[in-house]
């Protein structure tokens, strides 16, 4: 039985915050619906003259948009490669103790904490060598590094909320280890999995430094299409603001798609 | 301490049915009250109602004569103990017993003994200085108490059904605590519950609820030998008390041919749909079959359970099923028997409702 | 993790083999590279000088490097000191449930999914004098000069503003899960026993948040320790060396100038302390549990 004024307060405080976050992406969006030369002219408040030129140019020139189809494929990759290394492990620092759990466990924590800075000469030679450079694995792979330790802590902490005696009960039931494992376990954090796959999505989504290093031609992130255009064709800030709106969208679908289980997520103070 | 009396009580959570529905009930001042009910029957929503968090939809809240209805928590100066320990896990023992009385601005000194005072009476004088976070459940849950009872001049302490998280060994001392605080401090203390063991062993005053309506309130004895309600029979006593189908004929309560009960003039003397005879397991009686008993009474013997305390015989008389329930020592029939009721444990309810003043007929089992 | 009745089992190593095998193809190889290299001078294919401990001393004894190491924790610790408690803040004010509460959740989560330079490019449109709409507020109409790309206060002021705007969000979303796990009669039990707003806050809910609040600071002091490619985009570290942070650094030596050993020992160097940090982090947060 709050006063109605400090409810109030708080409700104009989160909206003044929300539009404050939403204005420099609008901003953006707005410019995007405008051609270059009319952003360069002079400084308005709306668009006077909307087109959609930039957006039908990213749609058709095939330099563009394979850059989209790039980072949707190493992103998704690499969220099934991740889901599938991290499960068995997860599993393994839930249920039980073995020799330098621990150990291993910080050992992966340090991993989500390294600057890909520091990685990006070796990989870069290393992806060479194994012929792997410039393809979506792989990106995919390299997005691992930080991803992976990432999915075995966040699926650890929905693992060890599941009773151990399910466990002991299904193998009595007679259950096989891996039936018991894809039947009965995985449904129940099915949600615990559908946090990691968003937090996997996003971090491969946003990154960009590794993801240029790995890549040259064929398997280019729109992020890094993004960055070339800018140097080569000297700023053409309507392509370049659509082509950033054009980023949002896919995130903000997952994001739609997953908010029940966001709290929860973060609520096991797993990131 | 206050008298506390609900005026017509009714509340609605948005368009579902009336979880209470419209209820007059009064708290004695100083009194132990159990509020029983199974879950759902609105228990939880009544509770909230006298401690302020929720405004009831309709009826007034009476705190001394004073309607309270409109008063929040504070201004009420109730105190809750929850289902689950609540305590501020960053402080010590004593500060949380010093938080309710810091908040009211009362002095540090005076907190302070207060809290040693309490500690005392509650035996958990050795804890005082511990953090809250690491305790035991139990001793969690004497904390919460012990937050309750530092303010000594507290309208009534609410318990939520606190012993849910106990283990069953430690209820034993929670509960010899509650009865020591409330023969010494002498609080109107209301408990909620769905078990009737923690109800009848802690309360003078019983309160037992069923589907947002009070059915009965009276002392454990009373809800035991006179269950106002067939609920109240099934719900009280375990096992719950006997229903059989019964013959009304002119005024006169019989079953299988034997008769029982002279109804009272006040109710209609003829059979009407549902009426039936209740009777508690731990009065109905057996005997061998050669002994003159009287006629109609002739049982078969179904399932036997020894339950430890006692054995409990299922009975078939005609196609009407009993429970008995035979003390250690006694004969544990088999086959056949002869049951044997006396009218004056025997109820008649119509329409689910206890018949007041019907009288035994003399000579029924009569084997006492 | 330490549930001490867990069952011990040295088995379980096979169900953790391809989490080690993965990690030690993205983690270990790379790193066993770098030390090699860090330990050579390389002037191209066939042609490298083993120098020992040489680029270590080079490294350490940088002037530039020594700044920008400062540079960053200095950033790191104005993010920390700005982005937590905006972010509790923020969380306070979310509603609990109801279509509010879902919206304000996607809203705030969408700076999250942004790709790194698409945040330095939103911020460089939105923070330009001539095009960009925060740009034009200060200079024209509250007649401030502004001038990120020009002037160094100017560029520390919208490289930190873009960070705050980019990740507060992430705070504010765990301090609200953090909130949401709170049961209801915590918050009954402190209104009947009188406590004021402040006080349900400092003992009631900021208690309940110390977990999240721990992972709030892990990640946010870990994160911006290594932030790269939103200044990248935005300043490209200038003007001069105003946001040369040290992942932007490292970068310019290793591919810029190619030094590929000086880098190596560089990036080791930058590991160890990331590394260090970890471990602080860590063994704190293990004597939290207890």
């Amino acid at each position: 039985m709050r006063p109605s004024h400090v409810n109030a307060m708080r409700r104009t405080w989160l909206l003044v915050y929300v539009v404050a976050l939403m204005l420099p992406i609008a901003w953006m969006a707005l410019m995007s619906l405008r051609p270059n030369q009319d952003i360069l002219g002079s400084f308005t408040w709306w668009p006077e003259n909307f087109s959609l030129d930039n957006y039908r140019t990213i749609f058709t020139d095939a330099s563009w948009y394979t850059g989209y189809l790039n980072s949707i494929q190493y992103t998704l990759l690499n969220m099934v490669l991740s889901l599938a290394v991290a499960l068995p492990a997860a599993y393994a620092f839930s249920r039980y103790r073995f020799l330098g759990d621990n150990h291993l466990f910080f050992w992966l924590l340090t991993n989500r904490m390294a600057p890909a800075a520091v990685f990006l000469l070796p990989v870069f030679q290393l992806y060479q060598n194994v012929g792997l450079f410039d393809t979506p694995l792989a990106v995919a792979l390299a997005h691992m590094l930080f991803n992976v330790p990432l999915a075995v802590w966040i699926l650890e902490g929905f693992m060890s909320s599941v009773p151990r005696s399910i466990d002991e009960t299904a193998l009595i039931d007679g259950y096989r280890f891996p039936r018991f494992f894809l039947r009965v376990f995985l449904p129940l954090i099915r949600s615990g999995v559908g946090v990691a796959a968003f937090f996997c999505f996003m971090f491969s989504w946003v990154e960009l430094l590794l993801a240029r290093t790995l890549t040259s031609v064929n398997a280019k992130p729109i992020a890094v299409t993004m960055t070339r255009t800018v140097s080569a064709s000297g700023l053409d800030w309507g392509l370049l603001t659509a082509a950033g709106t054009l980023t949002l969208i896919p995130g903000a679908l997952v994001i739609w798609f997953v908010r029940k289980h966001i709290a929860k997520g973060f609520a096991l103070g797993r990131v | 301490m206050a008298e506390i009396r609900l005026d017509g009580v009714r509340h609605r959570y948005g368009r579902s049915d009336d979880a209470l529905k419209g209820i007059d009930l009064t708290w004695e001042d100083g009194g132990a009250y159990a509020l029983l009910g199974p879950s759902g029957c609105g228990k939880t929503t009544m509770l909230n109602i006298i401690s302020g968090l929720l405004t009831p939809t309709e009826g007034r809240i009476l705190f001394d004569g004073v309607d309270v209805t409109g008063a929040s928590t504070v201004e009420r100066n109730i105190a809750q103990v929850f289902q689950f320990p609540v305590l501020y896990e960053s402080m010590t023992v004593e500060q949380n017993m010093r938080f309710p009385l810091r908040n009211r601005g009362i002095d540090k000194r005076e907190a302070q003994a207060r809290a040693e005072e309490v500690a005392e009476l509650l035996e958990i004088g050795h804890l005082l200085k511990e953090r809250a976070k690491g305790l035991s459940a139990d001793a969690k849950q004497l904390v919460s108490l012990s937050r309750a009872l530092v303010r000594r001049d507290v309208s009534a302490i609410l318990f939520d059904e606190p012993l849910t998280v106990i283990d069953p060994q430690k209820k034993w001392t929670l509960r010899q605590a509650l009865k020591r605080v409330h023969s010494e401090l002498n609080h109107t203390l209301v408990y909620v519950t769905h078990d009737q063991t923690e109800a009848l062993t802690f309360a003078d005053t019983v309160v037992v609820m069923d589907q947002g309506e009070v059915v009965q309130k009276g002392t454990p004895d009373e809800l035991f030998e006179r269950p106002a309600h067939t609920f109240v029979g099934n719900f009280i006593g375990s096992p719950g008390m006997n229903f059989i189908d019964c013959a009304v004929r002119g005024g006169v309560v019989g079953f299988g041919g034997v008769d029982l009960l002279r109804l009272p003039s006040s109710v209609s003397p003829d059979h009407e749909p549902g009426d039936v005879i209740g009777i508690r397991p731990d009065f109905v009686r057996c005997a061998p079959l050669d002994r003159s008993g009287p006629a109609g009474l002739e049982a078969e013997v179904g399932a036997v359970r020894d339950i430890g305390t006692a054995h409990l015989v299922e009975l078939l008389v005609g196609d009407a099923g009993l429970v008995a329930r035979i003390p250690p020592g006694e004969h544990v029939p088999s086959g056949r028997c002869t049951v044997l009721m006396d009218g004056d444990d025997v109820h008649f309810f119509r329409h689910g409702v206890r018949v007041e003043g019907s009288s035994s007929v003399v000579g029924t089992g009569g084997a006492r | 993790m330490s549930d001490p009745s867990k069952p011990h089992n040295n088995k379980a190593w096979f169900l953790v083999l391809p989490v080690v095998a993965s990690v030690a193809f993205t983690a270990i190889i790379p790193l066993v590279i770098v030390v090699n290299y860090s330990v050579q001078d390389i002037f191209g294919p066939g042609n490298r000088v083993f120098v020992g401990g040489e680029w270590f001393r080079n490294i350490l004894n940088d002037s530039s490097i020594r700044d920008s190491f400062w540079r960053t924790i200095r950033f790191s610790l104005q993010v920390l000191a700005i982005q937590i408690p905006l972010g509790i803040a923020i969380g306070l004010a979310m509603p609990k449930r109801g279509w509010r509460a879902s919206m304000a959740l996607v809203l705030m989560a969408l700076p999250l999914l942004i790709p790194f330079n698409v945040v330095g490019t939103i911020w460089q449109i939105f923070a330009r004098a001539d095009i960009g709409l925060g740009g034009y507020v200060v200079n024209d109409l509250l007649g401030i000069t502004y001038n990120y790309s020009q002037n160094p206060r100017d560029a520390w002021f919208t490289v930190l503003l873009m960070d705050t705007w980019h990740w507060t969000p992430l705070v504010a979303l765990l301090v609200y899960a953090g909130l949401r796990s709170i049961p209801d009669a915590y918050y009954r039990a402190a209104t009947i026993d009188g406590a004021r707003r402040l006080a349900i806050f400092r003992y009631i809910e900021l208690p309940r948040l110390r977990g999240v609040l721990t992972i709030a600071v892990l990640l946010r002091f870990m994160d911006s320790f290594m932030i790269y490619t939103e200044p990248f985009v935005l300043t490209g570290g200038g003007p001069g060396n105003t946001t040369n942070f040290l992942s932007i650094s490292l970068t310019k030596i290793a591919i810029g100038q190619f030094d590929l050993g000086r880098a190596a020992a560089y990036s080791l160097v930058y590991f160890f302390f990331i590394q260090l940090f970890c471990f602080i982090f860590y063994t704190a947060m293990k004597r939290q549990e207890v």
